[in-house]
């Protein structure tokens, strides 16, 4: 019931108290979640260094296997996925506590309080997004110390595409998460759609061109090309090598705008859609 | 046959409560765990059947009990979990239906299971709970030392609750529960899973809430838990058959009950009835007779029973008497 109309004899002021509540509320069920997770070192270890050891590990591997546009090698190329990478795992791992919030009780006395629901969801998508945010970030100030890639200007764009993407992200797995009762169901979506959907974002290989391409190749470009995320990677690889030019050969180009409004746009539906979901769905309350 | 036996019961201060304000008002409370398409049906079944509930200010009122009694169902629409399906609550003077956010300003919760971060400590999870009721800043250090010290807790602020005792967490959730200051304190199996010490320290913190005016509800399957409480209802299948004082409730039933162990029970029922005219009860292998006087009945049933009777003993009624006496059922 906690999108019940407040009766009209409730103050203003009533109402403005109500929301400062609400945002203090977020900010620190947003707090919660970073100082959570520093607390499990184990978290944050498996957060940087898988992704790292995915990176260096198919890097190296496929190295010698390996041509793209803009002549880049397979360690090159993956750097980018293995960002996002990095930002899809924290944003799981992050949105996965919900089902361990409500399973410890935490979650209960959230619920029962008077700030209604949009808190739960603006601190776990903030929270989520900020902690993915920075390890992204921390994981390219590494690359730029090693040489892997040369920082440039456009490293403030990056990061601001970086951060709207972590928030679709964390929004993703709170659809995911919240109508869950257990991690296991969570694993189970993870596999089956959260992976394939960052596999399938020219992240790992890229997007076949539709010219000389086999009918496997075109169904699969075509699922690559309704896929997001993979307007976000485009521009994300664009802004990590901004000296790179990728217009040569490349199968899938579309315009720096265009990616920015689908990854703008997707991460507004996806948050919306996990609104309507945490608001709407009372069955949630009565598990504890 | 009055020959009153004198009892001391050792009851709290026997102070009518009943003039003080109320704060928890819920009448005609019907819920059924069903979906809204079978409503209509005829063959539902009713976790809750009719309740009405009154509590007052500085009262600990004890909704008693068994498994599947209702009791949960009642707390749940109390705590603004489930909606409203039929009846009304006012808590405080709002309307629990229709305003159920501010009814939620004015209760304070305390679940069977634990609510606490295990990864944060007393403190960090004090000041959550504040942020969700708008108290932070100086405000909220104040009530958090002022909780904390009431009920012992402040040499364990600084410690992670995954590290407490079941005991001492039970106590936190009491500080995360009274921190807004609520009308309504609501707990939910309080004792559950606490060793008698921490049970005796939770009675003296939820004494302490009631004597500064907090209007204090709890569910309990427990007897002697309900036997502290200065109000108590006692739920069966989905109705409240019964409601007064522990004392009240007991005296109904005369000032003795009588429980017989017998190797036939049949028969030895037979006899109390067709020959000394009493009301005896089986409950499981056992008889029980409430009496206003005992004593003088005890020499007549041993005559009567002879060899039937394996043990008889006298006590004073307790509630699980009144609930027997009530619902003809066991309380367990």
């Amino acid at each position: 019931m906690s999108n019940v109309v407040t009766s009209p004899l409730e103050s203003d002021a009533h109402n403005a108290s109500s929301a400062r509540a609400g945002f203090s509320a977020a900010w620190m069920l947003a707090r919660r979640e970073w100082t959570r997770f520093f607390r499990q070192r184990n978290r944050v270890t498996a957060a940087i260094l898988q992704p790292l050891l995915f990176w260096l590990l198919f890097g190296t591997g496929l190295q010698g296997a390996f041509s793209s546009a803009g002549g880049q090698n397979f360690m090159e190329f993956f750097l980018p996925g293995t960002v996002a990478l990095i930002i899809l795992f924290t944003a799981i791992f992050a949105t996965i506590s919900v089902i361990e919030d409500r399973r410890e009780g935490f979650m209960q006395s959230v619920l029962v309080s008077p700030v209604g629901r949009w808190p739960v969801l603006f601190g776990k998508v903030i929270g989520g997004a900020a902690i993915a945010w920075v390890q992204a970030i921390a994981f390219l100030l590494l690359i730029y110390i090693f040489r892997a890639a040369s920082i440039d200007w456009s490293f403030l764009p990056l990061i601001l595409l970086l951060a709207i993407v972590g928030i679709g992200m964390c929004s993703l797995g709170m659809i995911v998460a919240w109508p869950m009762e257990s991690t296991q169901g969570f694993h189970a979506i993870m596999m089956l759609f959260l992976m394939p959907m960052w596999l399938l974002s020219g992240s790992f290989f890229p997007i076949p061109a539709w010219s000389d391409s086999t009918v496997g190749q075109m169904i699969l470009g075509g699922i690559m090309r309704v896929n997001p995320l993979s307007f976000s990677m485009v521009e994300i690889r664009r802004l990590i090598y901004p000296a790179v030019d990728f217009s040569k050969d490349a199968g899938f180009n579309p315009s720096s705008a265009t990616c920015w409004v689908v990854t703008i746009i997707a991460t507004i539906a996806v948050t919306a859609l996990a609104w309507l979901l945490v608001r709407g769905s009372r069955r949630v309350d009565v598990i504890v | 046959m009055s020959d009153p036996i004198i009892l001391n019961l050792g009851e709290s201060p026997a102070v009518s409560k009943t003039n003080l304000a109320k704060v928890c008002v819920a009448s005609g409370l019907r819920h059924a765990y069903i979906s809204s398409k079978r409503k209509s049906d005829e063959s539902v079944v009713w976790a809750l059947d009719g309740v009405d509930l009154t509590t007052r200010q500085g009262e600990v009122f004890a909704l008693l009990g068994p498994n599947g009694s209702g009791k949960t169902t009642l707390f749940r629409l109390l705590c603004t979990l489930l909606p409203i399906q039929y009846g009304t609550i006012r808590i405080a003077g709002f309307d629990s239906g229709t305003n159920p956010l501010a009814v939620r300003r004015q209760i304070g919760i305390v679940f069977q299971s634990p609510s606490l971060d295990n990864k944060l400590t007393v403190d960090e999870n004090i000041a959550c709970q504040g942020a969700l009721y708008g108290i932070t800043g100086s405000e909220l250090q104040r009530r958090r030392d002022d909780l904390l010290s009431k009920l012992n807790l402040t040499d364990r602020r600084h410690d992670f609750c995954g590290t407490l005792s079941g005991g001492l967490k039970r106590r936190v959730e009491l500080v995360k529960g009274m921190l807004h200051q609520p009308k309504l304190l609501l707990l939910d199996e309080p004792s559950t899973g606490l060793d008698p010490g921490a049970r005796l320290d939770l009675w003296k913190a939820i004494r302490t809430m009631s004597q500064q005016g907090t209007s204090v509800l709890m569910t309990t399957h427990l007897l002697e838990e309900a036997d502290k409480a200065d109000r108590v209802a006692i739920m069966h299948r989905g109705k409240k058959i019964s409601e007064g004082t522990p004392l009240e409730l007991r005296s109904e039933l005369g000032d003795g009950v009588i429980t017989i162990d017998t190797s036939d029970v049949d028969a030895s029922m037979r006899l109390l009835r067709e020959e000394l005219k009493l009301d005896p009860k089986q409950v499981g292998n056992q008889i029980r007779l409430q009496h206003d006087s005992p004593f003088p009945l005890l020499q007549k049933i041993t005559d009567l029973l002879g060899d039937l009777i394996q043990s008889i003993t006298i006590g004073r009624p307790s509630l699980e008497d009144v609930f027997i006496a009530k619902t003809g059922d066991v309380f367990q």
